[in-house]
């Protein structure tokens, strides 16, 4: 198994709390990941972790064998570790069109370029044109996107990551809050990421983890709890009890 | 499967809107330019106002572009003074548009040294941070006396003439020509940097810079830029005062100068390059006017302005002539529904 994204007795403190404890992950090239967990279970941690946002206590993360901890955010979404958000994190002013023309030229280090005007490329304005396309965005590619649905927005987070090319795409919660009748055009994307593209998801619905996934990791209190393919995970019983539990706590 | 000619085409247009000209701004520079003849009486207050609105523009760079607020963009302006005027005075460089580009160039180096202060921390540290360089910068002006003149100022400054040709006059007419097309040139270039894929990334920035990151752009980094350019910028106003009055003195740095700019971008609107222009234009008008009508007291009066504005909003503001505004659309579109069901009828 050719391994994408590896983390190494990854260990993240806030004072006492132990937020990731030791989380050893391999994530294989081109798979289908999910990530499930109760909340407080550290998944949002370990995406902060891997994308550079936070600095792990110890520990260390490797893209495609290679050490990645010392690297900034951005330097990493140029290594091709891309992440979208749990909440919304777009640009409120700028358009779709804008937003994803941003990340196409970051991408292909034209992001300085400051004596070109912006639309002067008539090739990135056509590959831009075109993921947007591909995420049913067409008809709100001039709008500002602080005004879109947010059905709209949740896809426009998706497509401003694919326009960054990555290697590993991890989604956080790419559903979340979206109404019952914009969902399907929501999963849909998911569905169609590149196969190339290794996916993490993390998700608290398990009806998309389950139709989704290839193997499911089980995150407990910062910790990996399990892993396996979905049927073993669905099987386990201590994945069930620390659900039952759960749901029994919030209840 | 690349997308049909027609929708990029479409997309070009609405990518492009941004930089392209409007009419106003045409008439904006047409006015400005035709002062040099209408208005000759006015070169004076004209040149100042020139030279501030570079100055306002630059503060609109990083405020308006980039989100940081400075109450310290003195520091760049005065070390762009004293630059200009040091080298007329020892006669290094006599030539007014090189000491003036060397004088831009100090005041960017001074803005890429002090932009790491910057980079983190909220809006008001950077207050603090802007504010305290300018004063340090103020202190070691009046420390060195031999060399700025401390607290007397620079004087003794001869400036040399304008490419080697045009003498700056008692009147201005010199100053605001040189003034105007140095602000025009620098504007141009600001217009193009901000409507350039990198003014874009500068907005990203502004806007969100946890996403601008995690689309793979270098904050950091291109606040550093956009700090050092708005720095020379500053650096640049600062040299023009200098030349065109023949002076420098420690006023340069003054924490008053600092919030006169934000003063003259809330007048006048962040983000769209005139801001400070027209903010600049309003505020020297009013400041000449008020001090004509009450010497002493004009800074109560501005002192009101600001508070109105701030207190009641822009937004407010167009609120209310908003009913003026809806009147108007519907008298246009009175004229042009009776113009549409008339015109059958004529036929008859």
């Amino acid at each position: 198994m050719a391994v994408a994204l590896e983390t190494v007795g990854l260990v993240k403190r806030f004072g006492a709390l132990v937020a990731s404890n030791n989380v050893s992950l391999q994530i294989a090239k081109g798979a289908r990941h999910a990530l499930i967990g109760p909340n407080g279970a550290g998944k949002t941690t370990l995406i902060n972790l891997l994308t550079g946002v936070q600095k792990p206590t110890s520990g260390r993360i490797l893209l495609d064998g290679d050490d990645i901890s010392d690297k900034t955010t951005h330097e990493r979404v140029h290594l091709g570790i891309v992440r979208t958000f749990q909440i919304n994190q777009l640009f409120g002013d700028l358009t779709p069109l804008e937003t994803v023309g941003l990340a196409v030229s970051e991408r292909r280090g034209q992001g300085l370029d400051w004596w070109r005007v912006v639309g002067s490329r008539p090739d990135l304005i056509s590959e831009v044109v075109e993921i947007l396309d591909r995420f049913h965005l067409t008809d709100v590619i001039d709008k500002r996107t602080a005004v879109l649905p947010y059905g709209k927005q949740r896809l426009l987070e998706i497509a401003v990551a694919i326009a960054c090319r990555p290697r590993v795409l991890l989604l956080d919660e790419p559903a979340a809050g979206v109404p019952e009748d914009e969902r399907h055009e929501i999963l849909a994307a998911v569905e169609s990421l590149p196969k190339d593209v290794t996916v993490l998801l993390i998700e608290h619905d398990m009806d998309i983890v389950f139709s989704f996934a290839d193997r499911i990791s089980v995150l407990v209190n910062g910790a990996l709890f399990v892993e396996g393919s979905p049927d073993e995970v669905a099987r386990d019983a201590r994945v069930k009890a620390v659900y039952l539990g759960e749901e029994v706590a919030d209840a | 499967m690349p997308p049909p000619p027609i929708a990029i085409r479409v997309a070009t247009e609405w990518l492009s809107a941004r930089a392209r000209w409007q009419p106003l701004e045409v008439v904006f520079w047409l006015v400005a330019f035709s002062a040099i003849w209408l208005l000759p009486e006015r070169h004076l207050i004209l040149t100042e106002i020139a030279w501030l609105g570079l100055f306002a523009l630059s503060l609109d760079l990083i405020l308006g572009y980039a989100g940081i607020i400075s109450l310290g963009h003195a520091a760049f302006f005065g070390l762009g003074a004293y630059t200009a005027a040091l080298l007329a005075k020892y006669g290094i460089v006599n030539e007014p548009v090189l000491a003036m580009v060397v004088a831009g160039l100090a005041a960017a180096a001074l803005g890429f040294a002090t932009s790491f202060l910057v980079l983190r921390g909220s809006d008001l540290t950077r207050l603090m941070v802007t504010l305290g360089v300018a004063l340090v910068l103020r202190e070691l002006a009046n420390r060195y006396g031999w060399l700025t003149g401390g607290a007397d100022g620079l004087q003794g400054v001869t400036i040399g003439p304008v490419l080697g040709m045009f003498r700056l006059d008692m009147f201005g007419h010199t100053g605001y020509v040189y003034c105007l097309t140095v602000l025009f040139i620098l504007f141009l270039l600001a217009r193009r940097l901000v409507n350039s894929p990198f003014g874009l990334s500068l907005m990203s920035v502004k806007g969100n810079p946890l996403r601008a990151s995690a689309i793979g752009i270098s904050v950091d980094a291109r606040l550093v830029a956009i700090y050092t350019v708005a720095a020379g910028y500053a650096g640049i106003a600062g040299a023009l005062l200098a030349q065109t009055t023949a002076f420098a003195s420690l006023e340069v740095f003054s924490f008053d100068r600092s919030a006169d700019l934000l003063l003259i971008l809330i007048i006048g609107g962040t983000g769209y390059l005139y801001g400070g222009l027209i903010g600049a234009i309003v505020f020297k008008f009013m400041q000449d006017y008020l001090s004509q009508l009450t010497p002493q007291y004009w800074p109560f009066w501005i002192g009101l302005v600001l508070v109105v504005i701030v207190l009641v909003g822009r937004e407010r503001i167009s609120q209310w002539t908003g009913p003026f505004r809806r009147f108007a659309a519907h008298l246009s579109w009175r004229t042009l529904r009776r113009r549409l069901t008339v015109s059958p009828g004529e036929g008859h």
